[in-house]
């Protein structure tokens, strides 16, 4: 019995994970399209990336600033011991730029504007401003989804390049003024082995993530069912499912693109 | 009057997985008249004007406006049939991140040429009209239940639609507020002469502004008719509704 009751709770559970991805191709599918139909919804579009850029911008500062200082000491104490002090700057620069700036400053981002994106949605939904909109002639998804999709796919990576270099100049003040690393020889080793791909890569990863993060935060918002419960639901849906889809899909972007 | 009604409906059926919530409802409205469909909580009512307006697709069935066949119109086709409507919502559904104007503007912001001062200039009649002038620049968080629905209210007209579909347009408000809505409905049909679906459990309302009641029961329109055939009805289910009475045919399933 105990086994088919698991067996019972696993094949419920995959079914609904398949129906909602599903549910987000098609959202994306239409989303697509809406890209293309006139008129864009430019002012909208210009609100959300005050929104999610804009207002991101001190969250994703400090994640990077102590990031890329946490890295310099624990790759210090790490390359001490085969006497590779000098390399600090080039782990720092590699690593904030191939991997933690686009992945953390993403995730943080999941976490501010994905949430309020499922919240603000799913409010609509549940005291039917949505069903107003289409009543008034107004596609919701063209009005609603597109702008904040297209401003999440233009700024997450403005928002990574922010990342990167306060995450180098945050490994820099440690190892230049906690560790005695000598000024000149971090900024040359940062310099003389990062290369334009690794920034162009996060950058690439960094919009790729931004379409994530609102596609799912859009639709756990859209598709809200059950009132107030339910959009508490759809908001910690929107940064676990964001958050899961952003480590995964780094994973295959990652061993694609570099 | 002409021959054709606004509003035709025939053998609709909309089920949600397996619970049946219309089952076969047919409905005329015609051109300037105001019917109330009656029914108690969560026998379907909200889906009915759902589905006329294209919010909800009915599984079966047939909804004519104008003549024009909507259940098998294309999407684009769809929204050009929507701007004949006005909705106001059970709960006005205002937009909460725009003003009072902006909400009540909105379809002419988006669907007129007409530049904002001129907007502004319509939306602040139309306040006039359901009694909150003055209050364009105020956000939607900032009225009380009855004043969001004069909003709505407001909202919903500023297209001049043909149609009107009120969602429980006195649901919340004590009995003075819900009268003075009344009034507002009533002022409108004589005003714009707009054909309107209203749907309630509020007898008073249903009394007040019907031309015709017609009772949902079991996803069927069980009894049609005036006023005065309605409360002189001979069906018990009728009879147990409109006196409000916990005995009779009409069970908690």
């Amino acid at each position: 019995m105990r086994i088919i009751s698991g067996l019972n709770w696993v094949g419920t559970r995959t079914l609904s994970y398949l129906d909602e991805a599903g549910v987000s191709l098609i959202l994306l599918t239409k989303v697509l399209r809406g890209i293309f139909k006139r008129p864009f919804p430019l002012r909208l579009t210009i609100q959300q990336m005050e929104e999610i850029g804009v207002r991101s911008l001190p969250v994703v500062i400090i994640t990077a600033i102590f990031t890329g200082a946490v890295l310099a000491l624990q790759t210090y104490s790490g390359f001490k011991r085969f006497g590779a002090e000098g390399l600090v700057g080039t782990v720092v620069a590699l690593s904030m730029t191939r991997e933690l700036g686009p992945v953390l400053a993403s995730i943080m981002v999941a976490g501010r504007v994905g949430s309020s994106m499922a919240a603000e949605l799913g409010t609509m939904r549940v005291t039917e401003q949505i069903d107003a909109l289409i009543t008034m002639a107004t596609d919701p998804i063209h009005y609603l989804v597109v702008p904040r999709f297209v401003a999440a796919f233009i700024m997450l990576p403005f928002l990574v390049v922010f990342a990167d270099l306060l995450g180098i100049i945050g490994g820099y003040f440690v190892a230049v003024n906690v560790l005695g690393t000598s000024s000149t020889i971090y900024i040359n080793r940062t310099l003389q082995y990062l290369e334009f791909s690794d920034v162009s890569v996060g950058i690439i990863k960094a919009a790729v993530f931004g379409m994530i993060i609102a596609l799912i935060g859009c639709q756990m918002g859209f598709y809200t069912e059950g009132g107030a419960e339910g959009v508490g639901r759809a908001t910690t849906k929107a940064v676990v499912g964001a958050s899961i889809l952003i480590l995964i899909s780094n994973y295959f972007l990652t061993a694609l693109l570099f | 009057m002409s021959d054709q009604p606004t509003i035709r409906i025939r053998g609709l059926k909309k089920s949600f997985g397996n619970k049946v919530v219309l089952d076969g409802t047919n409905l005329d409205v015609w051109p300037g008249e105001s019917v109330v469909v009656i029914g108690q909580s969560g026998v379907g009512k909200s889906v009915l004007i759902k589905c006329i307006i294209g919010i909800l697709t009915p599984d079966e069935g047939t909804i004519e406006i104008d003549g024009e066949l909507i259940t098998a119109a294309g999407f684009r086709n769809m929204d050009a049939i929507r701007r004949k409507f006005g909705m106001l919502f059970q709960y006005a559904a205002l937009f909460d991140s725009l003003k009072v104007w902006e909400n009540v503007g909105f379809g002419l912001m988006r669907h007129s040429d007409l530049k904002p001062p001129q907007i502004r200039e319509i939306v602040e009649e139309k306040l006039r009209m359901v009694g909150m002038p003055g209050t364009l620049d105020m956000m939607p968080s900032e009225l009380s239940g009855g004043m969001r629905k004069r909003v709505g209210l407001a909202r919903a007209i500023a297209m001049e639609p043909e149609i009107m579909l009120y969602d429980e347009p006195t649901t919340g408000l004590d009995p003075i507020r819900a009268d003075s809505i009344n009034d507002l409905i009533i002022q409108l049909r004589e005003e714009l002469c707009v054909a309107s679906i209203t749907i309630t459990h509020d007898m008073v309302s249903a009394y007040k502004i019907a031309d015709r009641i017609s009772m949902l029961h079991k996803g069927k329109l069980i009894a049609t008719g005036t006023v005065d055939e309605i409360r002189d009805s001979d069906n018990p289910y009728v009879q147990q509704f409109i006196h409000g009475r916990a005995e009779g045919p009409i069970r908690d399933e």
